[in-house]
């Protein structure tokens, strides 16, 4: 066992070289990005040359094998620099449906080469125009023919696959009339997509942030039977074993613009003089930025609780799950009070206060929302009625 | 090619920075650190010659546990090991005691083909270090340095350096030499994962004052040539003034009050 100092030393290290990158992308060059709505390959280059997006690959597969508190802490680091995770998160989010549930053959097939940064894993297909919360609902198909399936539907908000080599797909195998229990009769694929000859149409959305979101459609999609993770009707379990790791992720997310706000709110209160003092010697300002810190702070007490538990092989789908909920409340609750401080200039797309925010905002919704997060607390943990 | 790195922990270029009760240096305590930027600079060229010519790269560092921090961010980056110079006599070193303390360190580990430095730090900025150090040691040096080749398998060095008006002059010194490394040279390179955590299993060395030898004045505030009086935020005064009559005469007015009032010419 590695002493404790160590593992915190070298979480420390993780910190500060994550951060050192990020100061080599500043606001500028996100602002640039976003405006122009394009992929921040530079940025996603440096990192993934680093290494860092390997953080959960095995060491075996060329990977750090490190736990999701170190991923945890990566993401992090780049949204308090001002960037957005978003571009490259998905690869972590995805990784222990394949690290679980993948057989051999299709680790040592595609980790690899992910993680030397030649593969990019950074598309997962779940949701649909008539399945969004209701993820048991989707209607994507896939049909077992001979040693190949064909996947026909469309998939809404997926982000990043144009910016992807692998997409993983969650698709119906069987159909939901003929299920007892609903939960079962999809399955997950991790599709090749430069593999795929035809049938395969994405189409960007017009969205508020630059997520590189799209809509995807399959049309008679030839896939081979091999690119099925796990079992055949499984896959929903399979990606609920990921939930909490990503929502882990998503809190960290949140944690690091809920510092950015608080950072950039503080300073700007202590600067901008209105009636011949500063903003910020005004309670009206000084304590709403007071209290937004103690909430990211306290949200991170939970992040780090739920990651542990994570990484011990503990259950933590209720630390989990508040963690995301604490994180991306205490995130938007510093976003806003950040903008009531600039007053007109958190408008001003120079501030940049205006960007940070509509991406924060995000997190309260997505990849779920908090009233998904709230009905499992209230139903799993507390044990009250369910109510869907 | 044996190459040593001097690094030095300096404020987060970031933080905020608070003058002490005593006026004599920043509130450090809660401060995080972070390599000197031209140590950066200085460490990667030390990598790169490394990466031709084979051979080690140590880091070296004086300071509290923020010097260790600096040291492991020079491990993750590549170095072979680290040498960390911690003792609470240390404390208070200028220039003068800090580049006496580092040589001896160089001496203790048995001297090296080159020493590298930034060519000034990011809190001090008096760029004196490097050239203090070589003397110490009774090297050869080159200041400003803004590229460096080696020859005959490190023993032989040259070094172009950044002269005023745009102009390069190329030195060649033999080995062993200390250069200072001017900011720009090169892209130091990112740490990376892996090397972060390969960083925990190389060897990293602690020495006090008495490891080196060196007697307690000689080192730390005692050892110094000079006090820091006060340090101080310079007002910040703003006069606009504007110079009417002819283009001449406003000419002569100007160059009149910068000499006599502004006294900068
Ligand atoms: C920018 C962006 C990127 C995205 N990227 C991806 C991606 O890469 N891959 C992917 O698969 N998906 C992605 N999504 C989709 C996202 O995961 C869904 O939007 C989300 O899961 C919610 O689904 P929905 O939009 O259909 O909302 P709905 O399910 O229609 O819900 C609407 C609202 O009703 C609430 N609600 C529903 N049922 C209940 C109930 N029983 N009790 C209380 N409240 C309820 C919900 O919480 C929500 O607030 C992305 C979305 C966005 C906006």
């Amino acid at each position: 066992m590695e002493s404790s100092a160590s593992v915190q030393e070298a979480r420390q290290s993780i910190r500060e070289e994550v951060r050192r990158l990020c100061q080599d992308f500043p606001d500028t060059y996100w602002q640039d990005v976003d405006k122009h709505e394009k992929y921040p390959q530079e940025f996603v280059s440096a990192l993934t040359e680093s290494g860092y997006l390997a953080a959960l690959i095995p060491e075996e597969y060329g990977g750090a094998g490190l736990g999701i508190t170190e991923a945890s802490i990566i993401l992090e680091e780049i949204n308090r620099s001002g960037g957005n995770s978003a571009v490259c998160h998905a690869q972590m989010y995805t990784m222990g449906t394949l690290l679980r549930h993948g057989s051999d053959e299709q680790k040592s097939r595609y980790l690899p080469a992910i993680a030397q940064g030649k593969l990019r894993l950074q598309a997962f297909a779940v949701t649909e125009p008539n399945a969004g919360s209701e993820t048991t609902r989707i209607e994507t198909r896939a049909v077992r023919k001979g040693d190949r399936y064909i996947v026909n539907g469309q998939k809404i908000f997926i982000s990043r696959a144009h910016y992807s080599d692998l997409m993983l797909l969650l698709a119906r195998t069987t159909p939901y009339e003929e299920l007892k229990d609903k939960t079962q009769g999809l399955s997950v694929f991790l599709v090749d997509m430069r593999e795929v000859k035809k049938g395969l149409d994405i189409q960007p959305l017009d969205i508020m942030v630059n997520h590189h979101t799209t809509t995807v459609f399959f049309e008679d999609m030839e896939i081979p039977v091999e690119s099925r993770i796990g079992e055949e009707g499984k896959g929903f379990r399979y990606i609920i074993d990921g939930w909490n790791a990503e929502r882990i992720l998503v809190a960290s997310e949140s944690i690091g613009d809920g510092r950015w706000f608080i950072d950039r709110a503080s300073k700007y209160a202590t600067n901008r003089v209105v009636f011949g003092k500063p903003i910020g010697t005004n309670q009206g300002i000084q304590f709403p930025i007071a209290k937004a810190y103690a909430h990211v702070e306290a949200a991170d007490l939970m992040r780090f609780t739920a990651a542990a538990k994570f990484d011990r092989s503990e259950k933590c789908g209720a630390e989990a799950n508040m963690a995301k909920l604490l994180a991306s409340e205490a995130a938007w609750e510093a976003a806003d009070v950040c903008m009531s401080t600039y007053g007109g200039y958190g408008f001003a797309r120079d501030y940049d206060i205006e960007r940070k925010f509509r991406e924060t905002r995000l997190l309260v919704a997505a990849p779920v929302s908090n009233n998904m997060v709230l009905a499992f607390l209230g139903q799993n943990v507390l044990g009250m009625p369910k109510s869907y | 090619m044996k190459i040593i790195s001097c690094m030095k922990p300096v404020p987060d270029p970031a933080s905020r920075l608070i003058i002490n009760e005593t006026k004599t240096w920043i509130k450090d305590q809660d401060l995080t650190f972070v390599a000197s930027e031209a140590d950066n600079y200085a460490l990667e060229e030390g990598l790169r010659l490394k990466e031709k010519h084979g051979g080690e790269v140590i880091v070296l560092s004086m300071g509290g546990e923020e010097a260790a921090r600096v040291l492991r961010s020079g491990l993750a980056m590549g170095a072979d090991r680290a040498i960390h110079l911690l003792d609470p006599k240390f404390k208070g070193a200028d220039e003068f005691a800090a580049a006496a303390t580092l040589a001896k360190a160089i001496e203790k580990d048995g001297g090296a083909d080159l020493v590298l430095a930034g060519v000034q730090s990011d809190d001090l900025g008096t760029g004196m270090t490097g050239t203090m150090m070589a003397e110490f040691l009774g090297w050869v040096h080159a200041t400003v340095v803004v590229g460096v080749e080696a020859a005959a398998g490190g023993k032989s060095l040259k070094a172009r350096r950044e002269l005023e008006g745009g102009i390069n002059e190329t030195v060649e010194l033999p080995a062993p030499a200390v250069l200072t490394i001017q900011f720009g040279i090169n892209q130091p390179r990112y740490a990376s994962l892996k090397g972060i955590m390969a960083a925990k299993k190389k060897n990293f060395k602690v020495w006090t004052a008495a490891d080196l030898g060196l007697a307690d004045d000689a080192v730390g505030k005692a050892g110094a040539m000079y006090e820091v009086k006060e340090i101080l935020i310079p007002e910040k005064k703003s006069k606009v003034e504007i110079l009417g009559g002819t283009a001449e005469e406003a000419t002569a007015a100007l160059v009149e009050k910068l000499r006599k009032e502004a006294k900068v010419i």
